[in-house]
Parts: C-alpha cells; sequence; structure tokens
C-alpha cells in the first residue's frame, strides 16, 4: 500500500460542520477495511483535534496521512498560538469560555485525550504565529 | 440489556432506531463533558447526557456509542436527529433526571465503566 494523504480546512467557530473532517476520516479508514480499535483512537484523537481549531483557532487545517506502518493526523493553525503548552496539556485547565463549555467541551482535555490516543504526540506553538500538532498511532498486524 | 429494556425500564420514548431495539448495551456512561465521554466510553455504551446539540452525536459516533438516552424529558432538534440516523445510532428520551436514570438502570443491572479500568 502507498501513502494515502487528505487534507480537510477547518473553519473557525463552525460549529455547525465541528466534526464533519474526523467523520470523512473515519469513513475513510473504515472504507480501507481498518481494524475498528486504531479507527477508534483516530477518530477521538482528530475529532478532539479538530474541536480544538474551531473552539480556540483562527482556522486552520486537519491533515491524515496512512503509510504502511502508521497513521498521522496533523492540526495546523493560523493562530493565535498557546502561550504556556505545558499548562495547556495538564488535565482539566481550559481557556475556553462558557459558551463553549455549555456545548459539553472545554473541561480541559481535548489535548491529554489526543496524547492519550496517540503512540507519539508533539506539539509546537509560537504565539502569534500558530500551533502543529502531529500525533501518530503506530499499526500493528491485524489493523 | 438490551435497548428495549432500557425503554421499557425508564417509560423512555424512541427519537430514532426503533430497529435496533434488540442491540445489547454492556454499559452505560452519564455526562454533560464530550470529552470525558472520548476518554472514557467503551463499544456497547449507552450514553446518558442532557445535552441535545450535534457534537453528542459527533462524539458518540467518534467514540462508538451504542446508543443515547436524553434525560430530564429533552428532545433534540431534527438535525441533530438527522445525524443519529446518518451514524445508526439509537436515540431515546426520558423525563427522569441523570440520577434517577442511572439508578434505575443500576438496578436493572446494567453498570458503569469503571475509572481503573479505562
Amino acid at each position: 500500500m502507498g501513502n494515502i494523504s487528505y487534507n480537510f480546512p477547518i473553519e473557525k467557530d463552525d460549529f455547525e460542520r465541528a466534526g464533519e473532517a474526523s467523520s470523512k476520516i473515519k469513513k475513510i479508514l473504515r472504507q480501507l477495511g481498518m481494524d475498528s480499535s486504531i479507527i477508534r483512537r483516530v477518530a477521538i484523537g482528530a475529532y478532539e483535534a479538530e474541536m480544538n481549531l474551531v473552539i480556540h483557532s483562527l482556522g486552520g487545517t486537519i491533515g491524515i496521512t496512512i503509510d504502511p506502518e502508521s497513521i498521522i493526523i496533523t492540526a495546523e493553525d493560523t493562530g493565535p498560538g498557546i502561550e504556556n503548552v505545558q499548562l495547556a496539556m495538564k488535565e482539566g485547565y481550559s481557556t475556553a469560555p462558557d459558551r463553549i463549555r455549555e456545548m459539553g467541551f472545554g473541561a480541559g482535555m481535548g489535548l491529554p485525550n489526543m496524547k492519550k490516543c496517540s503512540d507519539s504526540f508533539d506539539i509546537e506553538s509560537i504565539v502569534g504565529k500558530g500551533t502543529k500538532i502531529v500525533m501518530k498511532m503506530m499499526l500493528k498486524d491485524g489493523d | 440489556m438490551k435497548i428495549r429494556e432500557i425503554r421499557d425500564a425508564l417509560n423512555a420514548q424512541v427519537l430514532w432506531g426503533e430497529h435496533l431495539l434488540e442491540n445489547e448495551i454492556l454499559y452505560a456512561f452519564g455526562s454533560d463533558l464530550m470529552s470525558d465521554v472520548l476518554a472514557f466510553v467503551k463499544t456497547g455504551t449507552i450514553l446518558l447526557t442532557g445535552l441535545v446539540n450535534s457534537q453528542v452525536i459527533r462524539t458518540a459516533e467518534m467514540a462508538d456509542v451504542t446508543a443515547i438516552l436524553f434525560v430530564r424529558g429533552k428532545v433534540p432538534d431534527k438535525d441533530v436527529i438527522d445525524l443519529a440516523k446518518e451514524n445508526s445510532i439509537a436515540i431515546l428520551t426520558t423525563n427522569y433526571t441523570l440520577f434517577t436514570t442511572s439508578g434505575i438502570l443500576y438496578n436493572c443491572g446494567l453498570r458503569g465503566i469503571e475509572a481503573d479500568k479505562m
């Protein structure tokens, strides 16, 4: 199998369509006949990243690359960037406003959940420039 | 526990998924925090929640939730029901509160997801 890549644009504050990209990613993996447990991990990681882009960013993209060894999810935005990444990674820490909490998000679990779903998790953020998250899920025999 | 038995125990109304009532539910998880649902839920779970927006269905879709039960008599908009339909997730509503709903289902033998086994 050669590498397969898809990229989905995500708009700021577009709660109507939030989750569509992750839903598409889940369907792609299903069509490829992958194992349900790896699909679930990828879908959850992608969805948390997508919600983060909708809630916190100025807009960005969610990408997926599937190679013979792994699935890589990349979430990239154009700002505003995270001031203290270490703090943002802490369970329960959130800067989301009340209107987001009323929707069931903003509990400070997004980044920790993404890390939990991934075999490797990288985050780089520059205030004023943007944030890039790379989640890698390794494929095992049978996936 | 079958979805049909859950419906009967709670006098719940099936909003979509009459044909899914024989499906087996292994666990229940009650929360209005969708990130907690994503972090903790396993397949074969019924989600008990008071939130009725489309993100509840999206969360259930990603976490492979089998059914959603809205508590406190909440009914989502048609587009939210349509999204559940698109994803083959049974949705029900009951007039009981979250605590009472949980108590009734626990009494029927249904169990939650143990935090130490997550």
